[in-house]
């Protein structure tokens, strides 16, 4: 056994553990944790497979992006680990044969000729890049299939916000076009008044400080 | 004898390779050390004040003080915290801000690992840091730290995005991933630097970078006024002094790529100059003094106007830069974004 096939084993038990525990786990943010885990593990995987670009790709989108937000609805949800336990004999015979039926169709497709073990790939030349290889492809004989993609997603985040969109009436939002269009002459008003004539007298006695009477101005002043 | 040759012969590459990562871990935590004396510093001087200046001669053994005092103090666990994750949350905030350097170029050939999807790399390392934030808010099990928490991805996973489009526009002009190769690109005094044709993309991954670290004025993960310390309020001694060395760790990345990316990396400004890895320092330097500054000039910005800024603002100048630079480079004046 050479390092790479360690490697494998070691990525490959990570992910079945992983996997195993986000279905058996009973909090369901550990069970989401274990989900981040196994995209990991898978990640190793591909990178041991010299898919470098998709290894990456995988842990920026699904690790970086995706669980996260997964995390954030499930950290908010407030969940009961034990009711959702409660009507576990009443599904079963409804989960049990979709179960079967799922670990039927993998055996086939795994058992069938063209997914049978192929042989591990040959060594790329030090030079040679999977991305630029990708972006190739992806940009010239598939550019049709990757615009269609690329739109029906746009369609998807389109529906997405149209559907949760609620514009409540009374709500006071700020619309910061308006905010930054504002100028100091529409808020603000500088009025011209006339000195009043009390603040007059004050401000003569102020000034004759040198007369002998002029004690009380100055100490007023001093207040 | 022989014996023992073989397994030194078979096992100096993972020699080599962790002495390497010594050498460029320990000069980056001690820069970290000496980041947190500069910013008391200078934004004491900002405010007319003198900083940190008992401990040492002018306050230099400070973060040496610091250091020993968090190593001193007591991991207190909330009774009612999530144990395991508890822990688990600062060693994912530190660990991507440290792998993320495996691929970084210092100097011409100066690099852990040169590989082709550098900066594929360095975007998916840095986006798991999030969850460091987000599962210490959730484990401390108390209300403040998950709001911080709660802030603090939304904010990271909306300016991830407008950060990945700035580099789009990097890799069009450098038309390649490898950092190294995006740095040779640049080559010829400070006017070839991808800063001028790409200056808007420039300015969005300067300011998207202050936002992922959770800095001044995008600090309402943390917002002292609003949510006392946000998700790292029940942690304390060097659960938290990790948590604060993994924010700056995380400053000096983003100074790092940002001079790598925009400003020339180890490139001289004038061609006569040689090049060399002061040049990188001193840039570095520069950005990461930016961050200081923008902390000590603006205020806290409020939640939804992060939002906006992130989604509303820089998403669209991004994509409208990407689009001007992939016209620009079908006309005969290309060589502009080269």
């Amino acid at each position: 056994m050479n390092f790479q096939s360690a490697l494998f084993y070691f990525f490959a038990a990570i992910l079945l553990f992983a996997g195993l525990r986000v279905i058996t786990a009973r909090n369901p943010v550990h069970a989401a944790l274990y989900l981040v885990l196994a995209f990991f593990s898978a990640a190793g995987l591909w990178m041991l497979l010299e898919a470098e670009f998709l290894a990456i790709v995988l842990v920026l989108v699904y690790v970086g992006a995706v669980m996260v937000l997964f995390l954030f609805v499930v950290m908010m949800l407030d969940i009961n680990p034990d009711q959702l336990r409660q009507n576990f004999w009443r599904y079963l015979p409804v989960a049990l044969p979709v179960a079967l039926l799922i670990g039927v169709e993998m055996v086939l497709i795994l058992g069938s000729r063209y997914f049978a073990a192929t042989p591990p790939p040959t060594p790329l030349p030090a030079g040679y890049s999977n991305t630029k290889a990708l972006g190739e492809v992806l940009y010239t004989q598939y550019v049709y299939a990757f615009e269609v993609a690329a739109v029906i997603l746009l369609v998807a985040i389109v529906a997405a916000i149209a559907l949760t969109m609620r514009r409540r009436k009374d709500s006071k939002y700020v619309d910061p076009a308006r905010q930054v269009r504002v100028r100091k002459e529409d808020r603000l008003r500088v009025l011209k008044m006339k000195v009043s004539r009390y603040g007059d007298e004050l401000h003569d006695h102020a000034h004759d400080g040198s007369q002998p009477g002029g004690d009380a101005a100055s100490s007023s002043q001093e207040r | 004898m022989t014996g023992l040759g073989e397994i030194w012969s078979a096992a100096w590459p993972a020699v080599q390779a962790l002495l390497y990562i010594i050498l460029i871990l320990v000069p980056l935590v001690l820069s970290v050390a000496y980041l947190t004396y500069a910013e008391r510093k200078i934004i004491g001087y900002m405010q007319v004040r003198l900083g940190p200046n008992r401990v040492g001669y002018k306050g230099l053994l400070q973060p040496i003080a610091d250091v020993v005092k968090l190593l001193m103090k007591e991991v207190i666990i909330p009774s009612g915290a999530s144990r395991g994750l508890f822990i688990l949350g600062p060693v994912l905030a530190i660990a991507p801000a440290l792998a993320a350097w495996a691929v970084i170029p210092f100097a011409h050939g100066w690099v852990l690992a040169n590989i082709d999807a550098g900066l594929l790399y360095v975007l998916a390392v840095t986006s798991i840091g999030v969850y460091g934030v987000v599962i210490a808010g959730w484990a401390s099990n108390s209300k403040y730290a998950f709001l911080g928490a709660l802030r603090s991805a939304a904010q990271i996973v909306s300016y991830e995005i407008a950060m990945g489009f700035a580099l789009v526009g990097v890799l069009m002009a450098a038309q390649s991933l490898n950092l190294s190769q995006i740095v040779e690109g640049q080559a010829g005094g400070f006017w070839h630097w991808y800063v001028w044709p790409l200056f808007p993309l420039f300015l969005v991954y300067l300011v998207s970078g202050v936002a992922e670290t959770n800095r001044a004025p995008f600090d309402v993960a943390e917002g002292e006024s609003e949510i006392v310390a946000g998700f790292h309020v029940e942690y304390s001694g060097m659960a938290f002094a990790v948590f604060f060395l993994a924010e700056y760790a995380n400053m000096i990345l983003i100074s790092a790529l940002t001079t790598l990316m925009f400003l020339g990396g180890w490139l001289s400004p004038f061609p006569l100059l040689p090049d060399g890895m002061l040049w990188w320092l001193l840039k570095v330097a520069f950005v990461l003094f930016l961050f200081l500054w923008f902390r000590a000039t603006f205020p806290r910005y409020r939640y939804d106007q992060i939002m906006r800024l992130g989604w509303k603002v820089f998403i669209p100048i991004t994509l409208v830069w990407i689009l001007v630079v992939g016209l620009v480079m079908q006309t005969p004046y290309a060589y502009l974004v080269h």
